[in-house]
């Protein structure tokens, strides 16, 4: 970025600073006359949100490290002590809180945008890589923030998720207790938790970095998915895409700061209240919302694989389901090479945008379905005597349609209960979840034949200025 | 000519340059790895942490048919005085419906004392059933509440996402009615 030509700046002591060192050339270069598509719409918004909230979430976590004891015995009560005790405690924590959800919805708002208008393509695959990394590093630093508090779910949620290593072949053991520091999730847990808590943040803004300056090299994808081929094409980023990205920022803002004063729990839940205690689980273990959908997918393998009808075992339900759950984020990873169908924006391609909003609605449904008890029923009918089902209901049967107990079995027909549950609804949409990125997208990159793509950009706009006149018309 | 020195060098003796490079790397290796192991090491459980790792229970106050639960490292441990039906039950059960197949005989030292962790091998709940008011799932013994993991009158997994039986510590009998568990 240094030498080459450098235009002098009038500012003697701006001038001063940029030819010892060239930040003020950067910053112009890179946000001041830094060509951008110029047919953005709002979804582009959403990285400078994000970005908005990763300053939010490292202002308001370092304040409240100053006010915080990561011990065991003062954790909980560190935290009660700063929403009531500390001048405007209770703000800054609720910001920082809800901050996660919100930091949450930008990133996926983002991830969506970037899907839906195939930003992930050629050339902007490690692009896409560096801010999959991104999210995962989000999902580690939420967790262990959500552990901070003490309360039950902190608990119970550290619990459940760190026995997830347990499910590795062999060493998994180890790695747990590795994790723990101890024979359970106790104070070394909270301690180190604490440190990462404090630490990944930081590695997230070097990732970021990392994530912009490659989307600098590259430049940004638009909603029409074709490349900007000339001046006609863009626009310089400031002032029209600050401009842009500020009242973004400001209509999210405004929700956020309604949720922050006026639901400021509403997303979160109340056991974390309740300090933690090792011996009382939570009757319903859920993880924060952002959580669900893969929560869902761990869930929803409650199978050995193996061969049939032996007692061999290959794959354990439970090591199933971490597979599962990881491999759900491998296939955000993947995509670019699984998507190989040359027409990048969803606007051309009818098949992929059906598949794509199919998807999508199959995701919000496993959240919906990660929040539910696993055993939940939400249709069942009975094939044979009523009073035979209704008696196997009491037994608040958990395995999908099954023979009645044994003791009432000989004396009617054996009735059949079938039934819809949670888990079942789970895995349909976890298949398709997969049938998606490893079956559909590879098969419409062959298939698929692609709406006709406007020339550029410029035409683009101008198509859809012309169908907007003769719609007017 | 070009192919001729390449074969021989590949079968000549290894250079001095060669050699340098190789143990250099080798050193430098083991070099890192050694700096790394304390760090490693410090995050496993800690001297304090490992010698609160054993606790003694007296027995005399159970009933038969009561449970307790005591702390251990950290856990819960379940004990429960059994009655003859619950051990008649844990003992005729066919090795065959089991999913860790293990006899009872093997899991209770005495069959009227029961001792395991109570922590779900699943992903690390605690089941119900130490009261008796809670849900003691469709085996009589423990049952899960988090994804529903049902546990016979030995500690069994009959049903559920659970791999393993509920895990039995070392434990040994000082007398009669005192435990020492770890």
């Amino acid at each position: 970025m240094a030498g080459g030509q450098r235009e002098k700046f009038k500012n003697p002591a701006v001038e001063w600073i940029d030819s010892r060192l060239p930040v003020f050339t950067l910053m112009q270069k890179e946000y001041g006359v830094f060509p951008t598509p110029k047919n953005f719409n709002y979804f582009w918004n959403f990285g400078a949100i994000a970005m908005f909230m990763l300053v939010t979430m490292i202002v308001t976590g370092i304040t409240l490290a100053m006010q915080y004891t990561a011990d065991t015995a003062l954790a909980f009560d560190a935290t009660e002590r700063i929403m009531r005790d500390v001048n405007y405690g209770w703000l800054i924590r609720y910001i920082h809180m809800n901050g996660a959800s919100f930091f949450f919805i930008a990133v996926y708002t983002h991830i969506f945008r970037g899907m839906y208008y195939g930003s992930y393509k050629q050339p902007r695959e490690l692009l896409w890589i560096l801010g999959v990394v991104i999210f995962l590093l989000m999902m580690a630093t939420a967790f262990m923030g959500y552990v901070l508090p003490w309360g039950q779910m902190s608990y119970w949620g550290a619990t459940v998720i760190t026995n997830l290593f347990s499910a590795i072949p062999i060493v998994g053991d180890d790695i747990v207790t590795l994790l723990w520091g101890g024979f359970s999730v106790d104070n070394p847990t909270l301690k180190r938790f604490f440190a990462l808590h404090y630490l990944l943040p930081f590695v997230i803004c070097a990732v970021v970095f990392l994530h912009v300056w490659a989307l600098h090299v590259t430049g940004s994808n638009n909603p029409s998915g074709v490349e900007a081929k000339g001046k006609q094409d863009t626009l310089p980023f400031h002032p029209y895409y600050t401009m842009k990205d500020t009242f973004g920022l400001v209509v999210f803002i405004t929700i956020y700061a309604a949720f922050v004063f006026f639901l400021p729990n509403a997303l979160g839940h109340p056991d974390n209240y309740i300090p933690a205690n090792p011996l009382v689980t939570p009757a319903h273990i859920v993880p924060e919302w952002y959580f669900l959908p893969f929560y869902a997918i761990l869930r929803a393998i409650t199978f050995d694989i193996g061969i049939p009808f032996t007692d061999i075992v290959f794959i354990e339900a439970k090591l199933g389901g971490v597979l599962a759950m990881f491999g759900a984020i491998v296939m955000l990873l993947i995509m670019p090479w699984l998507d190989t169908h040359p027409v990048r924006s969803a606007r051309y391609r009818p098949q992929f945008k059906k598949l794509l909003l199919v998807f999508v609605f199959g995701v919000f449904v496993l959240g919906y379905a990660g929040s539910q008890p696993a055993d939940r029923v939400y249709w069942q009918t009975c094939i044979g005597s009523e009073a035979a089902c209704a008696v196997d209901d009491h037994h608040g049967e958990v395995a999908h349609a099954a023979p009645a107990g044994e003791d009432h079995a000989a004396e009617e027909k054996a009735p059949m209960v079938l039934k819809v549950d949670n888990t079942m609804l789970a895995q349909f949409f976890t298949v398709y979840y997969f049938l998606f990125f490893l079956v559909l997208l590879p098969l419409l990159s062959r298939k698929e034949v692609a709406l006709p793509i406007p020339e550029s950009i410029h035409q683009a706009v101008l198509d859809k200025k012309a169908a907007k006149a003769a719609d007017s018309k | 000519m070009s192919a001729d020195t390449a074969k021989t060098k590949s079968t000549q003796e290894p250079t001095r340059r060669e050699f340098l490079n190789l143990t250099g790397a080798a050193f430098g290796a083991v070099g890192t790895a050694a700096v790394v192991w304390p760090f490693v090491s410090s995050l496993n459980p800690a001297a304090d942490t490992l010698a609160m790792s054993s606790t003694e229970v007296d027995l005399s106050p159970i009933e038969k048919g009561q449970s307790i639960t005591v702390m251990w490292r950290g856990k819960p441990v379940f004990i429960r005085h059994r009655t003859e039906a619950e051990i008649e039950d844990a003992r005729s059960v066919d090795m065959a419906v089991l999913r860790d197949k293990q006899d009872d005989k093997d899991r209770a030292q005495k069959p009227e004392w029961l001792v395991m962790v109570g922590v779900c091998t699943h992903l690390g709940c605690v089941p119900l059933g130490q009261k008796e008011t809670e849900s003691k799932g469709d085996f009589g013994g423990w049952f899960c509440p988090c994804h529903g993991s049902h546990y016979d009158t030995s500690g069994r997994i009959r049903k559920g996402p659970a791999p393993k039986n509920l895990a039995v510590p070392e434990y040994e009998f000082l007398s009669d009615t005192t435990v020492k568990i770890g």
